[in-house]
């Protein structure tokens, strides 16, 4: 063992990791937020109205519109993502010029995770008690004033969950950007580990990966029930347990994910 | 005034249409508390859910006035209403419900605050009047506990600050008490009776319990299988019920015995008549029958002696079946046997 790590090529190795692994965090945490911000940004409005257009929803949206909407996003959510994402690279290329590189890896990413993130926003809005939408509509309220003030609100424990996941997956997605060209931890294990069979640094950089999305759940567990009111103190422990029991049964990670 | 005009409602489900509400037409005039009472499924929460349009009738028209201005002054059909227009009516239309309904991740405050946010209230004004009805529902130290912290009875109070702080002309109230104890229920009938008579509120109470039609309606009606079957002023209906439905209801221990008495203990109800003393005084002067008062509950509902008694019968069967039919002859009173009292 001891023989193992002082061995020159282990070493070698182990330095060249060090040296890369800042670079690849910054890499990996960059390239996995933006994509989640513009995942929201177009799967958050998806998945509300996915909620709120269906027939007995607060604004019923025609019944074509609906079902092309779901058509969408069932297709785009069975194309595997590596496929997908091969297909988005002339999209990389439109939008900035290059196909490879950390910012390539935003639209591929991008365009593999709104649909996700729309039914997973989907879900969390379902969970809203429908007699307080009831009650809301009862006093006059507005579907937009509806969906600012007690869909997304009542829901956000759930929608901070669900980020969480979304987060997770998107980190998972981005490793595997590495074969098309990508950059980061992921990246850094298919090209030593699988092209050049430096195993240590393939260990390493998937060790890495395990560490960060453990920190990225416990931080987003913590998040979603620490805003949860429908704990109280005594039941926050309960909770906190109960959180991670669900996502431990999540079984709404698509196909291909990490 | 609201006035209900023909309303029938359908439901498509799986195996047919089902008809929950079948031409019902009824009039609430403005400041009554009208109770609506009737079996489970008899269509009760379908009908108040039609007076905010929760549920569309299929047919009918839903007349209110007050809510809004018109070119003539007179009533709007809601149901001819848009939908913008519809949501200006609903401001002043308030519901309590049975589950209560609270935004869980609101604060006492912020539920109360919450109409009024909706229908555009300055933040200031609407935090002040919140406050004041916190008071008046006798909750003022949990303006910022969540729901989540309170009792049953302590949410359904702060849903009922919630649905009078915005000013309303109309109370729906659908089961407001059902899920609450006793002493909680008198105390938050009181405070809808209270509002009632200082501001003049409308309210149309939906429940199973004849005790809080008793307690604050003037006027009732009771439902049957989609249909109205009885309706007026609650004196009319409890002394009097007319129909099969009505009986079951008044008296849902069968009033109508009349047989030898089996018990030793029988209870007197009372359905409006002037008072309860003189009937005991006058069947120990008349047939010579004492009885003995083993306990008394009777309430005043505008003037008039509702409620009921438990009496010893003698231990002679004879004496014992004297007493009864006196007590059957009795106008306003209705009597019962209690076979199992000393069980
Ligand atoms: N959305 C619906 N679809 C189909 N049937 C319905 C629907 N809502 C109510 N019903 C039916 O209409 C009838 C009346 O229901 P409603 O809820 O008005 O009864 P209720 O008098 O309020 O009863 P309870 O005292 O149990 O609350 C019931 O038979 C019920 O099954
Ligand atoms: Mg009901």
């Amino acid at each position: 063992m001891l023989d193992l790590f002082n061995s020159p090529e282990v070493q070698e190795q182990f330095s060249l990791f060090l040296e890369l692994l800042p670079g690849n965090i910054w890499d990996t945490l960059y390239s996995t937020v933006l994509a989640t911000v513009f995942a929201y940004i177009i799967g958050l409005p998806l998945g509300i109205l996915l909620v709120t257009g269906e027939r007995e929803g607060v604004r019923p949206l025609p019944r074509w519109f609906m079902a092309a909407l779901n058509f969408i996003i069932n297709i785009l959510r069975s194309v595997p993502f590596l496929i997908l994402m091969i297909l988005a690279i002339p999209l990389s290329r439109l939008i900035l010029g290059t196909s490879v590189g950390t910012n390539a890896m935003i639209p591929p990413l991008v365009i593999a995770a709104f649909p996700f993130v729309a039914r997973m926003v989907e879900s969390s809005l379902r969970e809203v008690d429908r007699g307080v939408l009831e009650a809301a509509q009862a006093m006059g309220a507005s579907p937009f004033q509806i969906v600012r003030k007690v869909l997304l609100p009542e829901a956000l424990p759930s929608l901070l969950t669900s980020a969480t996941t979304v987060t997770i997956t998107i980190l998972g997605y981005g490793a595997m950007a590495g074969i098309i060209g990508g950059s980061g931890l992921g990246a850094t294990a298919i090209n030593y580990g699988y092209y050049r069979t430096q195993l240590v640094i393939e260990y390493a950089a998937v060790i890495v990966l395990v560490i960060l999305v453990q920190i990225i759940q416990s931080i987003g567990t913590r998040t979603a029930v620490g805003s949860d009111r429908r704990i109280t103190k005594k039941g926050r422990r309960k909770g906190l347990r109960d959180a991670n029991r669900q996502v431990s049964r999540d079984k709404r990670v698509p196909p291909g994910a990490m | 005034m609201i006035e209900l005009r023909h309303i029938s409602k359908v439901f498509p489900t799986a195996d047919g249409d089902f008809q929950a509400l079948d031409d019902i037409s009824l009039t609430i005039r403005d400041g009554d508390i009208f109770g609506i009472v009737g079996m489970s499924g008899a269509g009760k929460s379908t009908l108040v859910r039609c007076i905010n349009l929760l549920e569309r009738p299929t047919e009918g028209q839903v007349l209110m006035d007050g809510l809004l201005e018109t070119e003539d002054g007179g009533p709007v059909d809601l149901c001819k209403l848009s939908p913008a227009q519809l949501r200006r009516a609903r401001r002043s239309i308030s519901m309590i419900f049975q589950q209560f309904n609270l935004l869980m991740q609101r604060t006492c405050l912020k539920n109360i605050c919450f109409p009024m946010e909706i229908a555009g209230v300055p933040k200031a004004e609407a935090k002040k009047r919140a406050l004041e009805y916190l008071d008046i529902v006798g909750l003022p130290d949990k303006a910022n506990a969540y729901p989540a912290q309170l009792s049953g009875g302590q949410k359904q109070r702060i849903a009922i600050a919630r649905a009078l702080a915005s000013n309303p002309k109309v109370l729906l109230c659908d089961e407001a008490t059902s899920a609450l104890d006793p002493t909680t229920t008198r105390s938050i009938l009181k405070l809808i009776q209270d509002i009632n008579q200082r501001l003049g509120i409308t309210a149309v109470i939906i429940t199973h319990e004849m005790a809080v039609v008793e307690a604050i309606c003037t006027r009732v009606a009771i439902l049957e299988r989609g249909h109205m079957v009885e309706t007026g002023t609650v004196e009319e209906v409890f002394s009097n019920p007319k129909t099969e439905a009505g009986r079951r209801l008044v008296f849902p221990e069968g009033a109508n015995i009349d047989k030898f008495p089996v018990a030793d203990v029988v209870r007197v109800v009372f359905n409006g008549g002037s008072s309860y003393e003189p009937l005991i005084a006058s069947l120990a002067i008349d047939c010579g029958v004492k009885v003995n008062i083993l306990g008394a509950d009777t309430r005043n509902v505008n003037g008039k002696a509702f409620g009921s008694m438990l009496l010893g019968l003698p231990e002679d069967k004879g004496e014992a079946a004297k007493a009864m039919s006196y007590l059957r002859a009795q106008k306003d009173v209705t009597v019962e046997e209690v076979p199992d009292y000393h069980a």
